[in-house]
């Protein structure tokens, strides 16, 4: 499967930023991050002809490199971009998403444990079961066949 | 040449895995063929952190975006519901939410009682002891007492209502509507030979504590350990008749891609409300011109999904979000006729209870409420572990323009024809629809909600795949009679949800086995004359 060229793998870097940037609030990197980044190219997979796609786009509308635009026109661009649409977009969007929200200083900062769902799983406090009490009050009203 | 068997049964998800256990008893040689493989719980997505990554991908509910071996494409361009399905030892249920309504006792009756569509040729009282017998198979766990639904009597007790559960609640209290824990297949107790829940909070693709009940690790076990043979990878490209018109056994291509002749006294079709049909139009032949069983031209048309409005919201309170089963109640206050409300038929509701980080910032920067730029970690912490949703789940009405046809260039990797979906959403379902997401709306502010979204209808949402080959007394107005055998092929059996008459307004699966079960029963009762 063909991978994203250098030119490519730039502009991903810049749109990932432009998407979530790093924040010293939240104590939490950008999604250009470099760990975060070489999560997305080693997994990119079945994605990487759209993500391609995607990325061509965005080069042909900012004609360089996204970060050798002035903000100005960087926003301008992405903006544009943005507008457009389509499943190209949509998976671009979606790859820097989910390898974003699986890194473990970003889900450390959202309060989720570092692990798989199975074997632990979770607990679930049972609730409040006195809130069904009203309805159990009420008289069957099943509809007669 | 194989060995004839006495019955053939194609597919093993819900109905074949429940038709052939039925008929284990009656020590005939039973064989199924499934063209999916065994599944194997280590290599669920919920064993692995990139567990939602595997949503878009390999474990996409879409064949079309999956693209296993196993599956076949669909083209559904022409519908603004996509098909869902699974292929494997199991069929769909190893991917289903594993919420479990019944059809109630007037679903049976639309045309008596609403003066629509066409009544089925069986009642509901027919069915009860095959969902009962159905329940105890599957492992279901639940409340029985619901003043709104059939009765049941499930074995196990209802999913805890977690901290999703008693906001959806308090909500439905204020509004005075009716509300209850839903009945599912998820083991809230160990149960035979099920581990009891852990709230991997993953259901739908597959559970890897085996909790969910799939037929892969509910029926099949009992069968096969009563002498059912079930024969993976193989993949049915035609059956064939004979002489007499009567079915006389199966094309299929092996596990290594060899074409296979298997002789058959019985053929039972078990393969969905696309599955199905697009079989029976591959099958033709000189007496059958037109797709076998297909005399009343039926065959493929009154293609009903469950249009599904749904509409979320956030709140300020923490959400089970990824940590449980994702339904666990519904409400079936919109469930019957009420002419007033400028539809006929109606609507049930299955409550969400939240999502996993990545399935929100991808749903919710689609839907423009989570922006790019410094501002997305302060907006997502408010969005992550907060949703709470609400899907309207629409009655259907059969439309004969609603149909199921072969592509006329779409293949699957065998070469065998892919099926075509051509659907459109009717009038009274959209005004169905539309009432829900109104109702939807008041229910989400009652629970105080905001940031309201709506998916209308959810686009990859056809989970329900029925009527494409309906049961009915009339050989014009029906491709199957009121015991599952074709009026045309007298050998030829269907049981699955394309033999649905109408859809309901709840998930189909616990009547789509029921009525296998009750087939697989009236075929018992008839050995001695099956093809008179």
């Amino acid at each position: 499967m063909p991978e994203l060229n250098q030119a490519q793998r730039d502009d991903l870097r810049t749109i990932a930023a432009m998407i979530i940037p790093a924040s010293d609030e939240y104590k939490v990197p950008g999604a250009d991050d470099p760990t975060i980044q070489a999560d997305m190219l080693k997994t990119l997979g079945r994605d990487t002809e759209l993500v391609a796609q995607a990325l061509d786009h965005l080069a042909r509308l900012a004609g360089k490199p996204l970060a050798a635009l002035d903000a100005a026109r960087r926003d301008a661009v992405i903006k544009e971009f943005r507008a457009a649409g389509g499943a190209a977009t949509a998976t671009l969007v979606r790859v820097v998403l989910q390898c974003y929200y699986r890194d473990d200083r970003v889900l450390r900062s959202l309060g989720i444990e570092l692990r798989a769902p199975f074997p632990k799983g979770h607990v679930l406090p049972d609730g409040d079961w006195s809130l069904l009490d009203p309805v159990k009050a009420r008289p069957p009203s099943l509809r007669r066949a | 040449m194989n060995d004839p068997v006495d019955v053939l049964i194609i597919g093993s998800g819900a109905s074949g895995a429940a038709v052939a256990w039925s008929l284990a008893d009656t020590k005939m040689h039973i064989l199924c063929l499934e063209q999916g493989g065994w599944m194997n719980p280590s290599e669920y997505p919920s064993t692995g952190r990139d567990w939602e990554a595997k949503f878009y991908g390999e474990w996409s509910t879409s064949p079309n975006v999956r693209g296993r071996p196993e599956d076949y494409p669909i083209n559904d361009d022409n519908s603004p519901i996509k098909v869902v399905n699974y292929n494997a030892v199991g069929g769909s249920t190893v991917m289903y939410t594993a919420h479990w309504p019944r059809l109630h006792p007037s679903d049976f009756k639309v045309k008596t009682l609403d003066g629509v569509a066409d009544d089925w040729p069986i009642d509901y009282d027919a069915l009860t002891p095959f969902f009962e017998e159905n329940d105890r198979m599957m492992g279901v766990s639940g409340l029985s007492g619901d003043p709104r639904s059939p009765l049941t009597r499930p074995p196990m007790p209802p999913q805890p209502l977690g901290l999703s559960g008693p906001l959806i609640g308090k909500a439905m209290n204020k509004l005075g509507w009716h509300w209850w824990p839903s009945d599912t297949t998820v083991a809230t107790m160990d149960y035979e030979g099920r581990a009891r829940c852990i709230n991997l909070g993953h259901c739908t693709p597959a559970c890897a504590q085996g909790a969910k009940a799939s037929t892969d690790i509910t029926y099949w076990p009992h069968a096969i350990r009563a002498g059912v043979e079930l024969k993976t990878h193989c993949r049915v490209r035609e059956i064939l008749t004979n002489e007499h018109g009567m079915a006389s056994g199966v094309v299929y291509y092996d596990k290594d891609g060899v074409e296979q002749f298997q002789p058959a006294e019985v053929v039972i079709i078990a393969c969905n409300g696309v599955g199905t049909p697009r079989l029976l139009l591959n099958s033709v032949s000189g007496r059958f011109p037109n797709g076998l069983a297909n005399s009343s031209g039926l065959v493929g048309k009154n293609l009903m999904f469950h249009p599904y409005a749904q509409i979320y919201g956030f709140v300020k309170e923490p959400t089970d979000s990824n940590r449980a089963p994702p339904t666990c109640l519904w409400s079936k206050e919109f469930y019957e006729t009420d002419l007033s409300r400028g539809f006929v038929r109606g609507y049930g509701i299955q409550f969400g209870r939240g999502a996993g980080p990545v399935f929100e910032a991808v749903a919710s920067e689609q839907k423009g409420i989570l922006p790019w730029g410094v501002d997305h970690h302060r907006v997502f912490r408010r969005l992550n572990g907060h949703r709470l949703a609400v899907s309207a789940i629409c009655e259907d009405l059969p439309e004969e323009h609603n149909r199921v046809t072969l592509d006329p260039v779409l293949k699957d990797s065998h070469g065998i024809p892919a099926p075509k979906i051509d659907y459109t959403i009717s009038e009274n379902s959209r005004k169905m629809m539309n009432h829900g997401l109104a109702r939807g709306r008041e229910i989400l502010e009652a629970a105080g909600a905001t940031d309201i979204c709506t998916n209308d209808p959810i686009p990859w949402g056809g989970w329900h795949l029925l009527g494409t080959a309906r049961m009915g007394t009339d050989p014009a107005r029906s491709v199957v009679n009121e015991w599952g055998r074709s009026h045309d092929v007298k050998n030829l059996f269907i049981v699955d949800g394309s033999v649905f008459v109408t859809s309901g307004g709840v998930n189909p699966t616990s009547t789509i086995q029921a009525v296998a079960l009750y087939i697989a029963d009236q075929m018992k009762q008839r050995l001695a004359n099956l093809f008179d």
